[in-house]
């Protein structure tokens, strides 16, 4: 059929003809077809280019934008004198970039041949190179020495990839005077990092484990700037879209005057304790004194495992913050607020005596004497000869009056039994003998015995010092009570004037007849001055002082015959002083807790007339005088 | 005889004034999208000048061949048509056996260049069924279109075996469209198209897994995000992220800063459309069209049925590139590695273009000289 056409010139004219004709057709018909296709194309770059515009533009952001944290500097903290307790100093440390090293292993080898590197410097290297990427800059070594600093700057040509980097430490100047105050700072671990808001912390590396640096540490912080970095698919910053400085923290300045304290510490020449002064009017810490310290630094980069082992198993326990985790017996200590409590609850008038025999017996229960310090006892005794010679007897006989329900209700409202309130973690509640106590804790039912002995601060008596210093400035008050602080005053910026911390407005007296402070003052004056447990204590001294003396058993001696005192084994007392000054108008109190001594009289009176002494050089007579 | 030269010369130029061996509209068309592409290439590879002097003088060789080709009459290249074809695929099956190249064997190594006779076959299989087509009667009826069939089916099995899907498609598309070209009747269309779509399972059993999952995640890419849908995913943002106006030359930063996968080849119109928006890519499939139209322009005015089909289906096949290419990128295509034309790095793709629009010139300056 093709051949018949073929051989037909007329119809292959005609054919061609129609041929062309139908292929014109044809491709047109292709030509709209791909118009539409382009068209469908088109419209579906529209969809995405216009439609989804934003969808796909934010993510393009969130590809390229990675947005680092800076973080901010940590606020300084001061005495109340500005003295630097906490500092921010410059370091160096020695930084890897993994990938310019070829060969890792040689090169740390080579590496430890110039600047020592510890086991615990390589395993964290090793677990930080795990968790980034190859081109970020790893920590290898913290702190480094001069010398080490000089070694590696001469030989620096053989360590590729491997650099110096300088960065913002935490210092305590004062090191272990401090230790138990400010605390310090560490390395955020896994418990930590728990609790943290991640944003706030994104960048920091320590944060405040104890002390000040824990209790304020959202002020100490700061908030962190940030950096919107370009980086492209592997995370590899390219260049800074934004940049958003950090707020520095704040910096504090304490109630705590560095002076003081140091002579406070050097006081205890090295015998374990604790002391606090405090500024009655308003609840200042002037000093808290724990000994035996510790050196916080040694914490900032990581205490080493066996430094840490010493530290926390030593018998003395230098990490243990005494004077508000430290449990005491208080003693005689507790006598003064006993006295005013009987005037108060109206068991005894000033005048009132009792007979001191050396012993005491309860009514109806001949077996057991309680005794007094002197064999033969003080004779007849009135409130304050009791107070001044510490007269045991009266105190017995006043605790059985009172009843135990009303004693330890009086007592409570000293602030005994359970924590003051310091702006310091880790404060203990200390116990205060009550029938609710002993149910609680033994399940057993109160014997009158047992309300004897707290009348001397014996028995189930625990205190911590910052609660008997929270009591004799109550004492110092006439009953007003200010809560034991040390923050005393905050500065936002560096060119702005602290902020005095807002004190609590004042509660009323706990007294109800302020008369009734008088003679528990004169016993407390005598102490001191007259023919007082601690007599020859006040002497010398500008302002009248009231105190109170405190030898505590650590483990009963009703049952012995009497030895003096001087000559039983030191470990046998906790020996505690307290005492205000001036008298009438207190500017200042302290306590004292050291525990071994001969008597609170010998061993603890005179570390707190050194305290006085130092503070009354810069006695101001003022009040908060920045 | 310096004047007899120059006489000569003169004689020449006046000629070729009067019947050029290219098609200016065609050539400027070319021209202006090779400058796109290199400008796009620039950027893409972030200011690589070695890379974009590399992709033109592919250019300048393809352009070189181009005009060769278009000196030598259709007639003559329907002369060698069964000689070039029988050679394509012998080529093909020496591939399959001695073949090389990373995973899919599709590059033969003539020791001096590495050559892959795919490319060839894009040109040869258009031409070999318009030979065919030219000597019978048309439209073809079901005898002939069985003929054409074993012609298409037998290169374009051997490339999808090595495999390259995406060369398979755009040889069989270039040899479906002479058919279509040839005035198959519609119904005929119509009962071929219903037979494929019942043979899709089959076709599915016979995928390679690696192009099954292609088409899984070009049905879900959110399903995978890192894994194969990675590509897909990254290219939308980058074309979304366009906008209208786009990010402006240099200031793509899904390419930029290396989120696009293979941002300087097969996802290159990903980069143009994330630096020149949606304006950008309307010029430039504006363009491609006006190429394609060009092309069916001068099939429709070719002498005779060899020429006209040859032209018709190395046009339309064009647009194959452009589609199947954009389609991926946007991602209503599955991935396959097909080239934009004239704008990914590569060169044979761009030779062969070149080849094909050299035959395109050659057809069209031996038209028909009667007015239509």
């Amino acid at each position: 059929m093709r051949r018949e056409t073929a051989s037909d010139p007329r119809n292959r004219v005609r054919d061609v003809q129609h041929e062309t004709t139908r292929f014109r057709a044809r491709a047109l018909a292709g030509f709209l077809l791909i118009a539409l296709c382009l068209a469908g194309l088109g419209a579906r770059f529209a969809w995405l280019q216009i439609g989804r515009h934003d969808e796909f533009s934010a993510r393009s952001d969130q590809n390229r934008i990675s947005v680092r944290s800076i973080p901010p500097t940590r606020g300084l903290i001061f005495d109340r004198n500005g003295v630097l307790l906490a500092e921010n100093t410059a370091a160096f440390r020695l930084e890897v970039v993994p990938e310019q090293v070829r060969d890792m292993p040689r090169l740390l080898a080579d590496l430890g041949g110039v600047i020592a590197l510890s086991d615990d410097d390589l395993e964290r290297f090793d677990a930080l190179r795990r968790s980034k990427h190859a081109f970020e800059s790893i920590p290898l070594r913290f702190k480094l020495a001069e010398d080490e600093i000089a070694r590696f700057s001469t030989e620096r040509w053989r360590f590729t990839g491997v650099e110096i980097v300088p960065y913002l430490t935490r210092a305590y100047p004062l090191a272990e005077e401090f230790a138990h105050v400010v605390g310090y700072v560490g390395r955020i671990d896994a418990a930590d990092a728990e609790k943290l808001d991640a944003q706030r912390y994104s960048g920091t590396t320590h944060i405040g484990k104890t002390g000040i640096e824990r209790q304020y540490e959202s002020e100490l912080h700061g908030e962190p700037g940030y950096e919107q970095v370009e980086v492209n698919v592997d995370k590899r910053p390219l260049r800074v879209i934004r940049r958003v400085a950090p707020t520095p923290g704040k910096n504090l300045y304490l109630s705590v005057d560095a002076r003081l304290q140091r002579v406070t510490e050097d006081a205890f020449d090295g015998r374990a304790g604790a002391a606090v002064a405090i500024d009655p009017r308003n609840g200042e810490v002037l000093a808290m004194a724990s000994v035996p310290s510790f050196d916080p630094n040694l914490f900032v980069n990581g205490i080493g495992r066996v430094d840490y082992a010493t530290l926390l198993n030593a018998p003395d326990r230098p990490l243990l913050n005494r004077a508000i985790a430290g449990g005491y017996t208080p003693g005689s200590t507790v006598k003064p607020y006993l006295a005013l409590g009987g005037l108060e609850l109206g068991v005894r008038r000033p005048e009132d005596t009792v007979l001191s025999v050396g012993e005491f017996y309860i009514p109806g229960d001949t077996k057991r004497a309680y005794r007094d310090d002197r064999r033969g006892g003080h004779g007849r005794v009135d409130l304050v000869q009791a107070v001044a010679q510490s007269v045991n007897t009266y105190f017995y006989s006043l605790a059985l009056d009172m009843g135990i329900d009303r004693f330890s209700g009086w007592m409570g409202k000293f602030g005994f039994g359970k924590p003051t309130g310091i702006d310091l973690i880790g404060e203990s509640a200390g116990v205060l003998p009550s029938k609710e106590w002993k149910r609680g804790r033994m399940n057993q039912a109160w014997y009158p015995g047992e309300t004897v002995i707290a009348g001397i601060g014996q028995g189930y008596w625990v205190i911590t010092p910052i609660q008997l210093a929270q009591a004799i400035e109550m004492l110092a008050t006439r009953g007003v009570r200010h809560t034991p602080h040390l923050l005393r005053a905050v500065q936002d910026g560096i060119n702005q004037d602290p902020r005095l911390q807002p004190l609590p407005p004042p509660q009323p007296s706990i007294l109800r007849n302020p008369a009734n402070w008088n003679p528990v003052l004169q016993g407390m004056v005598a102490v001191v001055n007259g023919g007082g447990t601690a007599s020859g204590f006040g002497d010398n001294f500008p302002y009248t002082i009231a105190g109170k003396t405190g030898t505590a058993e650590r483990y009963s001696r009703t049952d012995e015959t009497w030895t003096n005192i001087m000559s039983v084994a030191v470990e046998r007392h906790e020996v505690l002083f307290e005492a205000f000054t001036p008298a009438d108008a207190a500017r200042v109190a302290v306590v004292v807790a050291l525990e071994a001594g001969h008597t609170g009289a010998h061993d603890a009176a005179p570390i707190a007339r050194r305290m006085l002494d130092e503070w009354v050089k810069d006695d101001d007579d003022g009040g908060r005088a920045p | 005889m310096n004047v007899d030269y120059l006489h000569r010369l003169r004689h020449w130029v006046e000629r070729v004034a009067r019947q050029p061996y290219f098609d200016p509209p065609l050539l400027g068309a070319l021209g202006l999208l090779a400058a796109i592409g290199l400008a796009t290439l620039y950027s893409a590879s972030d200011l690589d000048r070695h890379l974009v002097v590399n992709q033109a003088l592919r250019f300048v060789l393809g352009g070189i061949l181009m005009l060769i080709i278009a000196r030598i009459p259709p007639s003559s290249w329907r002369k060698w048509t069964p000689w070039l074809y029988g050679a394509s695929v012998l080529l093909l099956l020496a591939v399959a056996v001695l073949g090389q190249g990373r995973g899919a064997h599709r590059w033969l190594n003539l020791g001096v260049m590495r050559f892959q006779p795919s490319e060839l076959a894009k040109l040869t299989l258009p031409m070999m069924v318009a030979w065919y087509l030219h000597a019978r009667e048309l439209p073809p009826r079901w005898l002939t279109l069985g003929a054409v069939g074993v012609l298409i089916a037998l290169p374009v099995l051997l490339i999808a075996r090595q495999p390259d899907l995406g060369t398979a498609v755009l040889v069989a598309a270039s040899g479906v469209f002479a058919v279509f070209l040839a005035g198959l009747a519609w119904w005929r269309i119509a009962a071929i198209l219903g037979a494929v779509g019942a043979a899709a399972p089959l076709i599915w059993h016979f995928m390679h897994e690696y192009q099954r999952d292609r088409l899984r995640t070009l049905l879900d890419p959110e399903s995978d995000p890192l894994g194969k849908g990675y590509h897909i995913i990254q290219s939308e943002i980058a074309v979304g992220s366009g906008g209208w106006f786009g990010k402006g030359w240099h200031h793509g930063t899904q390419s930029r800063l290396e989120f696009l996968p293979e941002h300087k080849t097969d996802f290159v119109f990903a980069v143009y459309s994330e630096e020149w928006g949606l304006i950008g890519v309307g010029v430039l499939l504006a363009l491609y069209l006006f190429i394609v139209g060009r092309g069916l322009m001068i099939a429709a005015n070719a002498r005779d049925t060899y020429s006209r089909l040859l032209a018709g289906s190395i046009s339309m096949a064009f647009f194959v590139y452009v589609m199947v290419n954009g389609g991926m990128i946007t991602g209503m295509l599955p991935v396959v590695g097909v080239p934009l034309p004239l704008i990914s790095y590569g060169g044979t793709s761009a030779v062969s273009l070149l080849a094909g629009f050299g035959m395109l010139m050659s057809i069209h300056r031996h038209r028909k000289l009667l007015p239509r």
